[in-house]
């Protein structure tokens, strides 16, 4: 079926708006539990256990608290959700967070395995939010990783922007790493965002 | 001479409309590096724990009494660009209530709270690609991007489909609506046609006599192929 417009029919997008949260991180309803939370591994899930402390920040500098982050990744084992043979573990290779009064979101998981050895470990990251008329669409890299110098994805970013995608380990304290991550929607040291 | 072909419209609104107020401090001023091609956004998440969920919902039903308003059926297909049914797909769903008060602290505008409504539901595709949801109809809601403004009644859409590309948050509106022509988040869809698929269509066989009036609304979610942004032209 041909439409007027040239997009085949598609639905478009529109804002998630300020009040998704009892719809999208709180339980829908009586009996159903929340679709996704911020902690991504269970017991049995493969790999290194981090924590992914990010922020998001609008073009005056300014907090966004009503944003909602949502991530796809692979296990430790470099496998995405749903092509690893079937195991005990519980990993559903997606977290959803909402960002707090301060802008933060905070995701419990495990450092992602590499899907081929030039690919470097790397989360996708998709935003919604208010003043959002579409998703953004990033990815989170690590600095410590050594392939990220021979990655596709970020062999195709300008050299002078591909900073606004490492997030920066540190020691936790608790034998867990932590990654900060900064999402600036608009300005100077803008995120850079991926269109597919 | 030929003449040049004219471009097709984009399907999606840019992300800065600055008479969507909001927008003007939060869209992304550079444009998107187009990925050709990615193992890890092709991928889509495990729902295994809600793969058992119906593929109806009733949020008239989730507190002791029935809210106050018009009950609605809203139904449809959730769809892949090439019109096959997507199955086993989440659709979740929330609202305000027959008053336009959302059930959300930062929703404090003066109109009543429904101690019978909460307006948020969730459901999985049946094996046509199908959903349904019984509800009331939301009021339309007031907001402050400029004066005297006041959203068109809505329902907010999240579908997920196929993969993390075909992820899709929308918003469902009612036919005949006085509001469409002053919302700037309605109209900044660029193109007409477009705009029409947010639009419910009225469908007396989805109508239940002395229960509820019905309305359906197909939900079309990109595939794998690249689709074209604002600004670019597929």
């Amino acid at each position: 079926m041909v439409d007027a417009d040239g997009g085949g029919g598609l639905t478009p997008s529109q804002t998630v708006g300020p009040f998704f949260h009892f719809g999208m991180t709180a339980p829908p309803a009586p009996g159903q539990a929340a679709l996704a939370d911020q902690d991504l591994a269970g017991p049995g899930t493969p790999g290194e256990k981090i924590v992914l402390l990010g922020v998001v920040l609008d073009g005056a500098g300014h907090s966004v608290s009503d944003a909602l982050i949502e991530i796809l990744q692979a296990d430790g084992s470099g496998h995405l959700p749903g092509t690893r043979p079937a195991t005990n573990s519980e990993f559903r290779g997606f977290g959803r967070a909402a960002t707090d009064a301060e802008g933060t979101f905070r995701f419990r998981t495990v450092r992602p395995g590499r899907l081929s050895p030039q690919q470097a470990p790397h989360i996708a990251l998709g935003l919604f939010g208010r003043g959002l008329l579409n998703r953004l669409l990033t990815r989170v890299y690590f600095d410590d990783e050594p392939a990220n110098a021979t990655d596709p994805v970020l062999a195709l970013v300008p050299p002078d922007r591909r900073a606004t995608l490492i997030a920066r380990g540190e020691d936790s304290g608790h034998g867990v790493r932590l990654f900060r991550f900064a999402i600036r929607l608009q300005g100077p040291d803008e995120t850079v965002f991926f269109a597919t | 001479m030929a003449l040049p072909a004219s471009a097709p419209p984009p399907v999606h609104p840019p992300s800065l409309a600055p008479d969507y107020v909001s927008t003007r401090l939060r869209a992304p001023l550079l444009p998107p590096i187009v990925l050709a091609s990615m193992a890890t956004e092709s991928a889509a998440p495990v729902f295994a724990s809600v793969a058992h969920e119906a593929a109806e919902a009733d949020l008239t039903r989730q507190h002791g009494g029935e809210p106050i308003g018009e009950r609605i059926i809203v139904s449809g297909h959730i769809l892949d660009e090439d019109r096959r049914p997507i199955a086993g797909t989440v659709v979740e769903l929330w609202q305000a209530n027959a008053a336009g008060r959302y059930t959300h602290e930062r929703d404090q505008h003066p109109a009543p709270l429904d101690p019978n409504f909460s307006g948020a539901g969730r459901v999985v595709t049946d094996a046509d690609g199908r959903y349904r949801f019984v509800t009331i109809k939301p009021g339309a809601y007031p907001w402050r991007n400029h004066l005297n403004a006041w959203r068109p009644a809505h329902l907010h859409f999240s579908l997920f489909g196929r993969s993390f590309l075909s992820r899709l948050v929308t918003q469902m509106y009612f036919p005949g609506d006085p509001l469409f022509d002053y919302d700037p988040i309605f109209n900044a869809v660029p193109d007409a046609a477009a705009r029409a698929r947010l639009v419910a269509s009225f469908d007396l066989a989805t109508t239940q006599p002395e229960w509820a009036l019905g309305y359906r609304f197909d939900i079309v979610l990109r595939g794998h192929a690249a689709t074209p942004l604002e600004g670019e032209h597929g």
